[in-house]
Formats: structure tokens, C-alpha cells, sequence
């Protein structure tokens, strides 16, 4: 079969280029030009997918992106395949492969088909009625079988090889949709010299304009005078056109977002280019030129192959040159249809009949149609369409005056035409949040009031016959122009065409002869929603349209309504009895279409997901084979193995390697900021707890900081380089939340200290100097500095050289040992770490990672922000109430540690915890109750926060946050765990060098 | 991940600016006229926009900031000139050489090559040639200063580099298209 509904000399389609594709494993031809819908139908193939729920045969129903059934997966092997494509949106090329879905195991023949059978069974909220019992049937029968069964399309298995562009842009005018009311209204802004970008989902600009051949605009026919347009568009530097690019959200403060389809078309793309791109357009101002969708009528047997949307009729024949049968019966409610009846028989199609649920139609249109000879049947229904993978016959019915259904008569068809009217196109005008409006006239909801600077303009707002559209799309154009600060011209033109459409209309399910329990009227095609299900729904107690769409599914999913809505709201306001305008519309959800993760997720994905920060030592630790962990956004080293060590025996090793002579550790990663200003210490006596006035210069001392409500926020060593310049350090992944926290407070509560911070935790690469041998290592590298006990002693610093690189050095301990943090310029740290590295040599000097720092610090009670604490503890029940300042007249959260419940005794406060059996490693997070015995639930006490094997003391050791802790100390509390308790002994929360003996030497 | 802070594309170029010694100055506006006329630069820049005379470049980010960069050549003169202008008068001078990096971005494609890492319109109009500020690119923070028509140099704090050339060797791959 070679495309034998092709009509010669008709439609936009290339006839001298032939493409082969295949569609479910068989050979297609179509033309270039042609979408997997048109070139499917150039064949006389409509059967495109199978339903939902049902899997029911179904057909193409409509030509664009409102298409609900013919949804195909393009594309071949585990991550090329992508599923639920609309085949009316998909353009064919060599070589293209489709499937189609949601069938098993043929289209032809599908055993989910028996669903039919049984849909008494199925009603309107099937699922929330059925698999309510038992329960446990949930987990392993319904859930399975409902997940099998249901869902569209099956996702790729591999990752995406395609990459995806992203862009932002800016502009004064975006204009959505480039029908006649789009064109116009880029027009009108580009000639003023606006910056435009004019954006439409289909391949090509135009919209409806493509599919008229009657119209013509200053004697053009429509087609030609398109291209005129878009030559003067190209032509203009300052307007932008992108063709298949779907406006798909409309974001707060004119932020609309485009998803732009580059590659998709091409037989063979260039192999950098882009799958899709990702815009994000904010633009001054806004026009909607998103058009109208024409509204199926909902009857039995609507959705049968070969029933479809008589404007689809038409663009298929007119822009793409299908006849879509042989045989046409047209049922309608708007004048529209009988331009397509007269199409299709100006084509050699035969037009049956043309049924007009109007009582009496009267119109030039009308006229025409039967002029040409054409069977006009007015007041009259369509009863029932036959056929099960094609439409054979329809039974169309008198409508009696008493509103009743009369005898029906048969009707030969291989295509039925619907025409329910038009619903304008408001997805994007609803996202914007502007108000709809109902219109009496054409009965469905209209663009009202604005929420943002945009306004619609052509059919999306109820404006139909052509010589309007332009004249509203300009008027648009060169409002939004004039808006953005642009004085703009309306263009006008003369429109020569006699057709109103758009002044019918129906919405609801058509009347019927007897009950039809069995009927299916589909009301949703997409989500299987038939009339009576929304009927249901209300006889079930369902009064709003937001319960009756969630109850049914209609509207939902990738639909949101575009085919539905109006329908569905005509169905359930006639079960309500109430207006349609009364019971409202739903919400309509972004996106318009769907849109691929990988345009989303753009350049953010592999390495570039997020940023990837390495200190100057680490491509040291690297070569020294290194295991590293995250931190924010840093790698830091966290063990350096030797041999097959695993990370137990490396920290064993690396603890005892610093306690008994010296470990290097790269602290580089420590945020850092430098306050300065006359203001100094005022600002850190009102930022942190602790007392900074009397702090010397040269010394240093430990800060703790608290938020607002006097939790514990963050913490560091800080040292004061001169009377008003402090070195402040934060915790790595606290520094960028310090930082702003001090801005936000110096910018709006005190904004007159004299006094201004800048990060430098770039600046400074730190080597941390730890162990008895640190001084003996470190000394005759510092160019003559004296760093003795006596000169420099625990807890001060000195500005000096290493090697003749600047230095900043602290004598501060992490570990409790002796220790030095040696500050220099980054660029300068790998030096001057190869240098202390090589002078250690003698000494045995041991590179350690976070994990023994961790443990380390443990030995000593040191406490880690955000592991000890997690934004509920004060200062004092972290062991930390003697950095708090008595005498300070405020500082942040003061106020709120003075409240009774922040001293209360039963607050969690930091102890040690010592289990009995020494090799015993507590597991962190772990709870602590009174008594192993304990009836379910039992009353928590605390929990674990720190917990390590400690190499120095030959046994384990925990910190933990236990209600009342201090007072507890020798208690005997326990840990539940998986089959039995752990009995601890509370202790203090230092384990080593209570004194400390080894920090003052 | 690459270290190597090199893109040359079609139309796009990124290398390694050249070495300056970098500042952070601060202090309230009269003094940073003080500190204007103690560099010996003609006029004190705008707010987001830039000044150059002799070894100094300062960019205005913030009412009370400027982005020193200086030529290593000139720079300790300019220093001490900086510190007797400003002796006794608060304000805040930190230096910065090693916390940041500069890039220089240089091509047809350079501005959509942007457009693609930050929200700021980078277009001549909106950003015109001299014109600098602080902004997010991607998922780091930046300085953004536009020294030609087709030409910015964006000054990174130093870890965040081979994220940032990676994002903008893939944004000037996908402009081209």
C-alpha cells in the first residue's frame, strides 16, 4: 500500500521527496512535510494506539499537540526510545522508527482489550472503591497488577546520550503562537523596534492559516501571505522567530519558559547539536496568541478509529495533502464543518451527509454546502458510531422537538467529522493566574482580568473570523510595544472571506435514544473518562470540579484539559443542575505539553551537576591514594590507606601517628572571613556569644554562634591580626550561611558600625601541623619566626614567612595536641605542604583525613556543629556555657537563652558514653532509654551523636545528647538495638587529657 | 572533571586572564572618592561599572565595594598611595590574589554562551562594554565585567574554575546551534 489517501497537488508536504519509516516493525511511506499522523493516514492506517484503561482501538482524533490517543514512542535501543509523543507532532524522516503503546500483544489485537468487557466493572473511581481489603493484598497483588496494567509509555532503561541547551533571554515582547493573530501581533512589535520573539510549537509559523485554502488576506491566499510575514520578520534584526517551540510555562513576573525541539526532525543532526533546548524568557511584555481547540462531540462510540475532529479533516488534506477517507459523515454544531465538508468534496472525498444539531442552521456557509449538492440534515444527532479498529457506519437521529431522540437511520462512513465548536485556547493565560471569565455567547471561559503584563489576542480569547484575529493580533502587538516603551503602528489588512466560524457550539454528552447503560461516550479520551463516569461522579455526592476531575481522572495527566474540560463541565453541570459558569473550571497545570527531563535537567547533570571543589593540596592527597568524602560542595580526604588497609586500620593507624609524633591534614576547607573596621569588635560581640573586646591582638579564641533563637549555628577558632581586623573561621559547610548571616544583619540592623567582611576562604590554603613533633617539624621552616611555648603559646597567632611565602600562623589544636595551623596564599599550599612534608620525614610525619580528625576531636569532647548539635541545642547543652558572655549588654539570640525552657535541667546536654565490652562500637543516631526492660513505647532519653574505636585508649567511646545528661554521669543507661540492649555507663564527655597537659607545651 | 581552564570553540574562547593582584576595598562612598583619588583614577566609577587608569582597575559591585585589580608591576606603588590616602579613615582592605581566578571570555557566541549560565541579560544594551557586577552563573557566584563588545572577563573564586569552564565549554558548544 503506497499512500493511497495522498490527494495530488494538495497540502505543504514535499511530493518529490519520499521518506521511508516503520511503524510497529512495518515500512511506511510518507512525504518530507509529513507528520507520523499525516504520512499514517496518507496510507489509510488511523488505528494509532490503544486506551488507557480500556485498550480500546483508538485512532488520531485531532492534528497538534492536543492529540489524547495517538501517543508513540520514537526511536530505537534502551536510551533512544522516548515514549508518549503525539504522532500528530512527530515529523517523519529517513529512517524514522515508531511504536506504538500501551498494547500487548499487537495493535491489531490486544488482550486488554476484555477490559471493555468489564467496564460495568470500572466505574468512575475504580480504584479507591476496589482494592480497599484486605490490606495486605495492597503490597503484593493490587499495587503490582495496577502498576503493570496502567501507566503510558515505558521509559527509556539507559541514560540519555542526547545533551540538552539551556538559555535565558530577554526581550520586550514574546508573543505565543504564531497563527494569524500571532504574526500580526510581532509584526505590529517588531516594526516599532522592540525586541520580539515570536515562539509556535509546530514546525511551521501560521497556525490555522496553513490549513485554509478559501481565505484570502489583500488578495493573498493565506498561505502566501504567511511567508510575506515571516520574510519581513526574518528581515527585522530585532524580532526573533523559533519554530517547534512550545510555550510551556507561564512563571510569575513575566517568566515564561519555552521548550524548543531542534534535533527530533532530522534524519541527521549534526552530532554537537542540541536535542532540545530550554528557554527562559523574561520578557516586558506578554501577548497569547495561543489559538483555539475545536471540541469533540461526546457520543457512543466517539473514540472508534476514524472518528475524529473535522478541523483535523481539514489540516490533514489541506496541509498535508490526506484525505482521511472515502467516505465522510460530518456531525455538527458550528458553521466551521461545513468549510470542511466543502473541502473534502472539492478534494473527491464523498460527503455523506452533514448532521447539524441545530434546529435550523442558516448561514452563507451552509448555503454553499448545499449548493454543491451536499445532504444537509439539520436538528439532527449522531445516535451511535460502529466499527471496532475502524468506523464502518454511523446511526445519525432526528432531534425531536420535546428534546427526545427519534428513530435512527444507518449510514455508511469510513470518517466522521466532529465539530463541538471551539474552546479557546487558555492554558497559559490560567497559569499566569489571570482570571477567566465566563462568555454567555460563545459559552466557555474567556481571558478576564490580567494578573500579569500580558494580553491575549485571536481565537484564545474568543475571536473567530479572520478579518478579527489580524485586526486583534495587531491591536495586541502594538499594545505590548507600547507598553514595553515602543510607539508601534497597527498594521491592517483586507480579509475576503465570508466564513463565521465559531458562533456555534455544543458542550456535554449529545442526546440519546434510551439509556445506554452499555454506552461508552468518551468525555476523555487520554484518561478513558466516559459521560457516564462524570455522571456518576455527582450522583456519588461530588459538587465541586476540582473532586469530580480527581474522582474521574478527566483532564488530568498531559491532556489538562485541552480536549475535556468544556465537556466534562457541561456533563456535570447538567447532573448538578446548575449553570456551567457556576460550577467552574479547573485548575490548568503546567506544562502545556510534556517536556523531556533532560531539557530540564539541561547542562546540570555528570560532573557539571554541581560544582565539584578541590583544594590546592588535593591533587597531593590524590597521588598519595587518598579516599575522599563529600563535604558541601568540597572533597576532602578522609583516609590515606596504606597497602590494603581498610578504613578502620588507616584511622587506628593515622590516630596513633599524631599522638605520638606528628600528622599533616589539609584544613583549607574551613570557610574563613575577614572582618575589619574601627566597628570590629563590636560587630563580633553582637554576632557571636562569646566576649571580644579584651581578646589581644595575636590571640585567638574559640567563637560560638547562635541564631535568633539561641540554638547553636556555628563555630570556629577566630583570630585577631590587628586592633580592628579579625580572622574569623567558620565550619566548611557553615561558611556561606555565616557570611550572609552577617551581611543580612550589618545591612539591616546595623548598618552604622563601621565595619565590613569579606570572604577569604579561598585566599588561605591551611595546613594543619598536629602531634608532640609538630614545633620541632615546623620550626626551621618559618625564616626565624619564634614559635616556642613562650613566644607563641596555645592559642595565639603570628604573621610571618615559610619559606619566604606570607604566612598567617595559629597555634591552635583540633586534636588536642600540640598543633599549628599554618595559613598561606592557595596558589602557594602545595609548596609549602611538600615542604613540611619533607621536613616531617625524619620525624615519621603521617598524612590523616576527616575520619581521624573526627575521632581525634571526639577523644577530647570536641564537639561538630550539626553532629552534636542539630539546631535545637543552646550553647550550655552542648557543653559550650562557659563561651557565653555574662556581662554583654546582647548578642544574637541572647535574648531567647534567658527564656526558662532553654535552662530547663532536662534539656539533652553532651556526655561521654563507655560501654562495657570495650571492642562495643555504638552506632550513631542510636536511642538511649532508662531501663532494658521497658514496655513499648519507651521514653527516650537521648541518642548517640558521636561514636569511634579509639586506637589511643584501646577501646570505644560515644558522645551523645541525653535529657539531663551532667547530673547522670556514672548512671547506667541503655541502647535498644535489633535483639537486644547495649548497657552504657555516662560519663563525662572528655576521655583524654582531661587536663590538657599535651595543648600547653 | 578538566583542570585545564582552556576553551577554544567556534566562536567562543576562554583562557587564563592575566596574573593581577586583587583586593576587596570597602568603605562608606566619601571614601571610596578618597580612594579614587588616591589610585589616581580620573572619575569614581558608578555602581556596576568600572574605572581603569595606570596599574588599577576597580569595579564598583556595591555602594560601599570595589573589586581592586591591580597590574603586579605597578601594584605596591599603588598600595602605598592607597594607604597614605586612606591612613586614619575606616575602611576595609583585604587582599584576595589567590581566592579568585580571572577568565577571559572572548567571541561572537560569547554573550548566549553566557545567557546560558546567568539570568542577567548580558546583551549590549542591557550590559554595555565597562559594565560589571556580581552574580550567580550556574550554581556559583561570579564577577561579570564586560571589557570589549565581544569581550568579559569573570573573575571565580578558585575551586569553583573547572566547574565554570566546563559549564561554558558545553553553553558555547550548544550556541552554535
Amino acid at each position: 500500500m503506497s499512500q493511497a489517501f495522498r490527494v495530488p497537488g494538495r497540502g505543504r508536504v514535499d511530493s518529490a521527496r519520499t521518506v521511508t519509516f516503520t511503524f510497529d516493525g512495518r515500512r511506511f511511506q510518507g512525504q518530507a512535510g509529513d507528520t507520523l499522523a499525516s504520512a499514517l493516514l496518507a496510507n489509510g492506517h488511523h488505528l494509532m494506539g490503544r486506551s488507557f484503561k480500556y485498550h480500546r482501538a483508538r485512532g488520531v482524533v485531532s492534528a497538534g499537540s492536543d492529540e489524547p490517543n495517538a501517543l508513540v514512542a520514537v526511536g530505537s535501543g534502551p536510551a533512544l526510545q522516548t515514549p508518549n509523543l503525539r504522532a500528530t507532532q512527530v515529523e517523519v524522516y529517513e529512517g524514522l522508527t515508531a511504536v506504538s503503546q500501551n498494547r500487548f500483544p499487537c495493535l491489531q489485537f490486544d488482550l486488554g482489550a476484555v477490559n471493555t468487557l468489564a467496564a460495568p466493572l470500572l466505574p468512575a473511581g475504580f480504584y479507591y472503591k476496589t482494592f480497599m481489603w484486605p490490606r495486605s493484598f495492597w503490597d503484593r497483588v493490587y499495587e503490582p497488577v495496577i502498576r503493570r496494567a496502567a501507566g503510558l509509555g515505558v521509559a527509556p532503561t539507559a541514560p540519555d546520550p542526547d545533551h540538552y541547551a539551556f538559555q535565558y533571554a530577554h526581550c520586550d515582547v514574546l508573543v505565543a503562537g504564531a497563527g494569524p493573530a500571532g504574526l500580526a501581533a510581532a509584526l505590529a512589535a517588531g516594526r516599532s523596534g522592540a525586541q520580539v520573539i515570536l515562539a509556535d510549537e509546530t514546525a511551521e509559523v501560521g497556525g490555522s492559516l496553513l490549513s485554509d485554502r478559501t481565505s484570502r488576506i489583500d488578495g493573498r491566499p493565506a498561505a502566501l501571505w504567511v511567508a510575506d510575514i515571516l520574510a519581513e520578520l526574518a528581515a527585522l534584526p530585532n524580532v526573533r522567530v523559533l519554530t517547534r517551540c512550545t510555550a510551556f510555562n507561564y512563571g510569575p513576573h513575566n517568566m515564561v519558559a519555552l521548550n524548543q525541539r531542534l534535533t527530533e526532525h532530522l534524519a541527521d543532526p549534526a552530532p554537537d547539536m542540541p536535542r532540545e533546548r530550554l528557554w527562559q524568557v523574561r520578557a516586558k511584555e506578554v501577548v497569547l496568541a495561543a489559538g483555539a481547540l475545536e471540541r469533540p462531540l461526546v457520543f457512543e462510540g466517539n473514540d472508534r478509529p476514524g472518528v475524529m475532529l473535522a478541523s483535523a479533516a481539514q489540516t490533514y488534506l489541506n496541509r498535508y495533502g490526506v484525505a482521511c477517507g472515502k467516505r465522510a459523515v460530518i456531525v455538527t454544531a458550528d458553521d466551521s464543518a461545513y468549510r470542511v465538508a466543502l473541502d473534502l468534496h472539492a478534494a473527491g472525498v464523498t460527503v455523506a451527509a452533514i448532521a447539524d444539531l441545530r434546529p435550523a442552521p442558516d448561514s452563507a456557509l451552509m448555503r454553499a454546502a448545499q449548493g454543491a449538492g451536499l445532504t444537509v440534515l439539520p436538528g439532527t444527532t449522531i445516535q451511535r458510531a460502529h466499527g471496532s479498529t475502524r468506523v464502518h457506519s454511523v446511526e445519525l437521529a432526528r432531534l425531536l422537538p420535546d428534546g427526545s431522540v427519534g428513530k435512527g437511520q444507518h449510514w455508511r462512513a469510513d470518517l466522521v467529522l466532529m465539530s463541538g465548536g471551539y474552546t479557546p485556547s487558555v492554558h497559559l493565560f490560567s497559569q499566569s493566574r489571570g482570571k477567566l471569565a465566563f462568555d454567555e455567547r460563545l459559552g466557555v471561559y474567556i481571558p478576564g482580568e490580567s494578573a500579569e503584563r500580558e494580553r491575549s489576542a485571536g481565537a484564545c480569547r474568543g475571536v473567530y473570523a479572520l478579518a478579527d484575529v489580524l485586526a486583534d493580533g495587531a491591536a495586541a502587538g502594538v499594545a505590548a510595544a507600547g507598553a514595553a516603551g515602543f510607539a508601534a503602528d497597527a498594521p491592517s489588512w483586507a480579509v475576503d472571506a465570508a466564513d463565521a466560524p465559531g458562533r456555534g457550539g455544543y458542550a456535554g454528552a449529545l442526546p440519546r435514544r434510551g439509556k445506554g447503560l452499555l454506552a461508552m461516550a468518551f468525555v476523555d479520551f487520554q484518561n478513558d473518562v466516559t459521560a457516564k463516569d462524570v455522571k456518576l461522579a455527582v450522583r456519588e455526592g461530588f459538587r465541586s470540579i476540582e473532586h469530580i476531575k480527581r474522582y474521574t481522572t478527566t483532564g488530568m495527566a498531559t491532556d489538562q484539559g485541552k480536549m475535556s474540560n468544556v465537556n466534562a463541565l457541561g456533563i456535570a453541570a447538567d447532573a448538578l443542575g446548575r449553570p456551567v459558569e457556576k460550577v467552574g473550571l479547573t485548575t490548568f497545570r503546567p506544562p502545556f505539553t510534556p517536556v523531556t527531563f533532560g531539557a530540564f535537567a539541561s547542562h546540570a547533570r555528570g560532573d557539571l551537576f554541581d560544582p565539584d571543589r578541590r583544594t590546592p593540596i588535593d591533587p597531593w592527597a590524590r597521588a598519595q591514594g587518598a579516599v575522599f568524602e563529600d563535604v558541601s560542595l568540597w572533597r576532602r580526604a578522609r583516609y590515606f590507606p596504606r597497602g590494603s588497609e581498610d578504613m578502620e586500620a588507616a584511622v587506628r593507624r593515622e590516630c596513633l601517628a599524631v599522638r605520638g609524633g606528628v600528622g599533616i591534614f589539609d584544613a583549607s576547607t574551613l570557610g574563613k572571613i575577614e572582618v575589619v573596621g574601627p566597628d570590629a569588635a563590636t560587630f563580633m560581640n553582637r554576632m557571636y556569644v562569646n566576649a571580644w573586646t579584651k581578646l589581644g591582638v595575636g590571640k585567638c579564641r574559640y567563637g560560638l554562634m547562635c541564631r535568633e533563637n539561641g540554638f547553636v549555628y556555628d563555630d570556629g577558632v577566630v583570630g585577631r591580626i590587628a586592633q580592628d581586623r579579625f580572622h574569623v573561621t567558620t565550619t566548611t559547610g557553615g561558611a556561606p550561611g555565616v557570611l550572609a548571616m552577617m551581611e543580612d544583619y550589618l545591612q539591616t540592623e546595623w548598618p552604622d558600625l563601621d565595619v565590613w567582611l569579606t570572604s577569604t576562604t579561598e585566599e588561605w590554603a591551611v595546613i594543619a601541623l598536629q602531634g608532640p613533633s609538630a614545633r620541632a617539624v615546623l620550626a626551621p621552616l618559618v625564616d626565624g619566626l619564634d614559635i616556642s611555648a613562650e613566644a607563641l603559646p596555645h592559642m595565639s597567632l603570628v604573621e610571618g614567612t615559610i619559606g619566604g611565602v606570607p604566612m598567617r600562623l595559629f597555634r591552635v589544636s583540633f586534636t588536642g595536641e600540640l598543633g599549628f595551623e599554618i595559613n598561606v596564599p592557595a596558589r602557594q599550599g602545595r609548596a609549602v605542604w611538600e615542604a613540611i612534608w619533607d621536613a616531617g620525614q625524619a620525624a615519621g610525619i603521617t598524612p590523616y583525613g576527616t575520619e581521624t580528625m573526627h575521632v581525634l576531636r571526639a577523644e577530647k569532647g570536641y564537639i561538630i556543629v550539626g553532629q552534636e548539635t542539630d539546631g535545637t541545642a543552646t550553647p550550655d547543652d552542648a557543653g559550650c556555657g562557659w563561651a557565653v558572655s555574662k556581662v554583654k549588654a546582647d548578642f544574637v539570640g541572647k535574648r531567647s537563652l534567658v527564656l526558662p525552657a532553654m535552662q530547663a535541667p532536662d534539656r539533652r546536654q553532651l556526655v561521654g558514653l563507655l560501654t562495657e565490652a570495650p571492642w562495643e562500637v555504638l552506632e550513631e543516631g542510636a536511642q538511649l532509654v532508662a531501663r532494658p526492660d521497658e514496655a513499648i513505647p519507651m521514653h527516650v532519653l537521648g541518642h548517640v551523636t558521636s561514636s569511634y574505636f579509639s586506637a589511643t585508649l584501646g577501646r570505644s567511646i560515644a558522645l551523645a545528647m541525653v535529657s539531663g545528661g551532667r547530673a547522670r554521669v556514672g548512671e547506667t543507661l541503655h541502647v535498644p538495638m535489633e535483639g537486644r540492649t547495649i548497657a552504657v555507663t555516662v560519663t563525662k564527655p572528655v576521655f583524654y587529657d582531661v587536663e590538657g597537659a599535651r595543648l600547653n607545651v | 572533571m578538566s583542570d585545564t581552564m582552556q576553551v577554544s570553540r567556534n566562536g567562543f574562547t576562554l583562557v587564563p586572564a592575566a596574573d593581577r593582584r586583587r583586593f576587596v576595598l570597602q568603605a562608606r562612598p566619601g571614601t571610596l572618592d578618597a580612594a579614587v583619588r588616591a589610585l589616581g583614577l580620573a572619575e569614581t566609577p558608578a555602581m556596576l561599572a568600572a574605572a581603569t587608569g595606570g596599574a588599577v582597575t576597580a569595579l564598583r559591585l556595591g555602594p560601599q565595594e570595589f573589586l581592586l585589580l591591580l597590574d603586579p608591576a605597578g601594584a605596591e606603588d599603588s598600595l602605598s598611595a592607597l594607604r597614605a590616602g586612606l591612613e586614619g579613615v575606616a575602611h576595609s582592605l583585604v587582599e584576595v590574589s589567590d581566592r579568585q581566578v580571572g577568565l577571559d571570555l572572548s567571541g561572537a557566541l560569547v554573550e548566549p554562551a553566557l545567557a546560558s549560565l546567568t539570568s542577567i541579560d548580558v546583551a549590549g544594551p542591557a550590559f554595555p562594554v565597562g559594565m560589571a557586577t556580581r552574580t550567580l552563573l550556574g550554581k556559583a557566584d561570579g564577577v561579570l565585567w564586560r571589557t570589549g563588545p565581544d569581550r568579559f572577563r569573570l573573575e571565580i573564586w578558585r575551586s569553583f574554575a573547572p566547574y565554570m569552564s566546563g559549564l561554558l565549554n558545553e553553553a558555547a558548544r550548544d550556541a552554535v546551534f
